[in-house]
């Protein structure tokens, strides 16, 4: 059989290049591992050329994408017959990954160039961005990838990435714990992931994705399906940090700002809802496992929001946030051909103005001398101008500011859920009141009011190698959403890769969901005003009410993962322990007691004396005449 | 007839002469004995037409085989009676009870056989001249190989023997000259004092007094005091048989524990010719 | 007339064996089981005589071959024993044990 995947690799077309999009950052990453020191001086300056290098190529893919016709945008690149029949290793260049693709080498070149100045005083600089190189490699693995195989080695790279960047000041016992919490708990999500690409297997025969989407989704019943799709949604929840798997990306801000941009914000996170829509085959087959994915997203896009109200901690907030927006993503997701383009226009113009404001946090952070609580901010904006316009920008455009990029995917992902499902749409609305309270708390209580500066605190703009990203990142944050959804340019463009709705949604600048969640926003952010804008700020936080505390302590998230895992998994444990000394050991060193005690007793019959050895002869002897002679009678 | 009364002379005999070979204390007497078990199967084989084995039986049995057994009692030491008293718990009782039952169940076996009469030799000897070149035309003919094998057995045998029983002399042997510096740089360069026969006593086995009137240690002949205590003729003053036994305990205890060269020779030490000389042969 | 021979033998042998087991003295010991070796020497003799022919007779020889050789070692090695442990009792002889 011959692909057409092998006609463009020996073509020469820049798409039969894209596999130099993984190939150039992991020869970063293994230069500047392998290397050591020696690399110290220019490592960083490396791994920024190796994800240019990956954002050039996928950008030229791109255009050569673009300039075909809209049937044909879907090129397989074989790169290695690794089981002949069962799993090729290829890429697969279709509009959803390129767009994936743009989005992880663009941000994720932007967030290179950010922490050359963000690293600068790391003495581990170099070994840093070894790791954000892997980290794109895996990632681009993980979306170019034609197979579930392949994907899931991606998928387990940037988790590995994630992994030794939230950990990568592991001197901090904090950040140790994190690193692992997260690598824990994304086990139990990669867990469902391999038994749902095991079951596909068995089910489709195959790991393609041509090969399994080719299929009438009839074969397989419909219980097989919804099983399929509830297992990758649990690897999707594991990655994304949706509800219940949701207790690890708070903690995850340990690491060092850029890698909760590029990572935690961005790029890895979004990996859900990627899978979801990748696999939209299968949740399409299953109105069940849809509706599930529903659920989640509207839970965790409430419980992020009402966490991310609480927080004082920047980072956190901002995580919460994250939490919260790729909620909205999973909504989308689950609500079908119609979401898709929503769900994933929503994740770019996210992961423009998310990236933004994390890299606007950092580079407050960077001005507070690492201070993370926003009681101690207060009146930045006219000591960094370019941070606070910038973040200001990423602000209005995640609260869905009129023609901001957030009013455009966002208000989409509502009006398709409100067609869809009325509770899920009002659900959302409320969601996004609450991020316009949240948000405006948080710009707040950084830029405006009172300073509230420690004493040795001398904020002051961020050097331009910090400065130019958040420009750029804000004039994707502004206009992207308007590009992607007017005209449904997005949508039309996706169509390859996952379908088209029936018919095609029409963007209502004027519309009830649309005036209803405005207006929400805006008594949300009047709100934030009211409390934290006008009001003073108390350095301390205060106590609170029952629900403040509810939504400081995660919502109860890791008390409850420990109250119902953790402890009884220690008891199972200790039962295991306790089984293995006194039952396994027990019986293992019973009987070798046991017949150690009874080779001891019957040593004793080895006396020495030779005599006592005759007399047994002799006694022996007496029973073979004995034995003869009763033989011979018989 | 007359080889039924041979019989069951020989077989009383014979039997008597094993038991006493089993219980009789001292080793000679065994030894006796067992020459007289030996005698008589001679003689009985004679009686069942076994002239040649009869003769090899006195010769090489009684003749070499008793000698060498008298020869090694004599070297370990005749006088050495065993003690009759046994030491491992139930080893008498369940070693009569084994070679009773054993002798049993053999007698069974016999008892059970059913035997026609004897055939006799008479054929197979009958135009071969007799048993011993009828025996001789079998060792030689169909058992030549085993024969000639028996000779290597015994040459090795003897090799083996003279191997084991040799001793490598590791010291040159003593001069008269070493002796006397041996003697002179000791403790007691003069001879030791004589028994106790000038004093009160008129019996070489009484101890030497002391200008103080203490018994003089080094004058106890150890041979014939251990005789006398073991006999039970134990001096009647109890100070001299007090201190009489003490020597002999210190001698017991460095009995147990052999130290080489200075240790009081023995009966048991003839065997161990380098030692012969030393203070004790004096007296 | 040979089933008494054999009964005989048989006496013999048992004596002798009861002698290895209750006796000490390693010589006593062995002359046991020369004891032993001649009742067995009285039964091959026997036997060639109850089946007339000179096999039995030719085996009690070869016996006593062996025998003398055996003896011939066994006696070296218990004077060699006896020089260095200063005991002709078998029962001093058991290092070899638990």
């Amino acid at each position: 059989m011959q692909s057409p995947a092998e006609i463009d690799l020996h073509s020469g077309g820049v798409i039969g290049l894209s596999w130099l999009m993984i190939a150039l950052p992991l020869l970063g990453a293994a230069v500047l591992m392998l290397g050591g020191r020696r690399t110290d001086r220019w490592g960083h300056l490396l791994g920024v050329l190796m994800s240019l290098g990956a954002f050039a190529v996928a950008a030229a893919s791109f255009v050569e994408l673009l300039g075909m016709s809209p049937a044909e945008r879907r090129r397989e690149v074989g790169l290695y017959e690794f089981i002949p029949g069962m799993a090729d290793l290829g890429l697969l260049i279709d509009p959803l990954s390129i767009s994936f693709a743009l989005l992880i080498t663009g941000v994720g070149s932007l967030i290179h160039i950010y922490s050359i100045g963000y690293m600068s005083h790391d003495h581990d600089r170099r070994r840093f961005f070894s790791y954000l190189n892997l980290f794109v490699a895996a990632m681009l693995l993980l979306v170019l990838s034609d197979n579930y195989l392949g994907l899931f080695v991606g998928w387990e790279g940037v988790g590995l990435a994630s992994y030794l960047l939230i950990g990568f000041w592991q001197f901090k016992p904090s950040a140790a714990t994190a690193a692992q919490k997260a690598f824990i708990v994304n086990r139990v999500g990669d867990f469902g992931l391999l038994i749902g690409i095991f079951t596909i297997w068995t089910t489709f025969g195959s790991l393609g994705f041509r090969e399994i989407f080719s299929q009438d989704p009839g074969t397989a019943s419909s219980g097989t399906m919804t099983a399929i799709g509830l297992l990758l949604l649990v690897g999707a929840c594991g990655k994304s940090a949706q509800l219940p798997l949701q207790s690890w990306l708070l903690d995850a801000m340990e690491g060092p700002t850029p890698v909760s941009a590029l990572i935690h914000a961005a790029t890895m996170v979004t990996a859900g809802v990627y899978l979801v829509v990748r696999s939209g085959f299968f949740f399409e087959a299953s109105a069940t496992a849809q509706l599930v994915v529903t659920i989640v997203g509207v839970a965790t896009l409430l419980a992020g929001a009402i966490i991310g109200c609480a927080k004082d901690d920047i980072k956190k907030g901002l995580a919460g946030s994250t939490m919260s927006q790729i909620g909205y993503m999973m909504l989308g997701a689950g609500l079908g051909p119609a979401g898709y383009a929503f769900a994933i226009g929503h994740l770019i113009t996210h992961g423009f103005f998310k990236a933004n404001m994390f890299l606007g946090a950092g580079s407050v952070m960077h001005a507070m001398n690492d201070e993370v609580d926003m009681r101690r901010y207060g009146g930045l904006f006219s000591v960094m101008k370019i941070t606070a316009v910038t973040f200001v920008i990423g602000y209005l455009a995640i609260i869905g500011f009129p023609l901001l990029s957030g009013y455009f995917t966002k208000d989409g992902i509502i009006e398709t859920a409100m067609h869809h499902n009325q509770i899920l749409g009002w659900l959302a609305v409320a969601g996004a009141g609450l991020t316009g309270f949240y948000m405006s708390r948080m710009v707040f209580m950084t830029f405006f009011g009172k300073k509230r500066w420690a004493d040795d605190a001398h904020p002051h703009e961020s050097p331009a190698v910090m400065t130019w990203p958040l420009i750029i990142l804000a004039i994707g944050s502004i206009g992207l959403g308007a590009f992607l959804v007017l005209g449904n340019r997005f949508m039309t463009f996706l169509a390859p890769a996952v379908g088209l709705p029936q018919e095609l949604p029409e963007f209502h600048f004027v519309s009830t969901p649309g005036l209803a969640t405005l207006a929400l926003v805006a008594v949300g952010a009047a709100f934030a005003w009211f409390r934290y804008g006008a009001a003073e700020v108390p350095v301390l936080a205060p106590r609170g009410s029952f629900l403040t505390a509810f939504a400081r302590r995660d919502l109860y998230g890791d008390a409850l993962n420990e109250a119902l895992l953790m402890r009884p998994g220690q008891w199972l444990t200790r039962i295991a322990v306790f089984f293995d000394n006194r039952g396994v050991d027990g019986l293992v060193n019973g009987l070798a007691a046991g017949i150690g005690g009874t080779s001891g007793r019957l040593r004793r019959v080895q006396t020495g004396y030779v005599r006592s050895y005759a007399l047994s002869i002799l006694f022996g002897a007496a029973a073979v005449v004995g034995a003869l002679l009763y033989v011979g009678n018989m | 007839m007359g080889e039924t009364i041979t019989f069951w002379v020989l077989a009383v005999v014979s039997v008597a002469a094993a038991l006493g070979l089993v219980f009789s204390r001292k080793a000679v007497y065994s030894a006796l004995m067992l020459g007289v078990v030996m005698l008589s199967l001679a003689v009985l084989y004679a009686v069942q037409d076994a002239p040649f084995l009869a003769a090899v039986q006195i010769i090489v049995y009684t003749g070499a085989v008793m000698m060498l057994f008298l020869f090694v009692l004599m070297l370990v030491g005749v006088d050495s009676s065993d003690s009759l008293v046994e030491t491992i718990r139930g080893q008498r009782f369940w070693a009569v009870v084994a070679g009773l039952g054993f002798a049993v169940l053999l007698a069974l076996a016999i008892g059970n056989a059913v035997f026609s009469p004897a055939a006799g030799l008479g054929r197979a000897v009958t135009g071969r001249d007799g048993n011993v070149p009828a025996l001789a035309a079998e060792i030689f003919t169909r058992h030549v190989f085993a024969f000639e094998v028996t000779s290597a057995l015994l040459i090795t045998a003897a090799l083996g023997a003279m191997v084991l029983a040799h001793r490598e002399r590791v010291r040159p042997k003593a001069t008269q000259r070493s002796l006397a510096r041996t003697r002179f740089a000791g403790p007691q360069p003069s001879p030791l004092p004589g028994p106790g026969t000038y004093a009160l006593h008129n019996a070489i086995d009484m101890p030497a007094l002391l200008p103080d009137g203490s018994v003089a240690a080094t004058s106890i002949n150890r041979v014939l005091a251990r005789h006398e205590l073991d006999e039970g003729f134990a001096p009647t003053d109890p100070e001299k048989a007090a201190l009489i036994r003490q020597v002999l305990e210190k001698d017991a205890a460095e009995d147990a524990e052999p130290v080489e060269g200075d240790k009081p020779i023995q009966v048991k030490d003839a065997l161990s010719d380098e030692n012969a000389l030393s203070e004790e042969d004096g007296k | 007339m040979t089933t008494h021979y054999l009964v005989l033998s048989a006496l013999l042998f048992a004596i002798g064996g009861i002698g290895v087991l209750v006796r000490r003295n390693a010589i006593v010991v062995f002359m046991c089981v020369e004891l032993m070796l001649n009742a067995c020497n009285l039964a091959f003799v026997t036997f060639a005589r109850q089946h007339g022919n000179l096999d039995g007779q030719l085996i009690a020889f070869f016996v006593m071959v062996v025998a003398a050789a055996e003896v011939v070692i066994g006696l070296a090695i218990i004077v060699m024993i006896f020089r260095t442990r200063r005991s002709a009792s078998v029962d001093d002889a058991n290092l070899l044990k638990y």
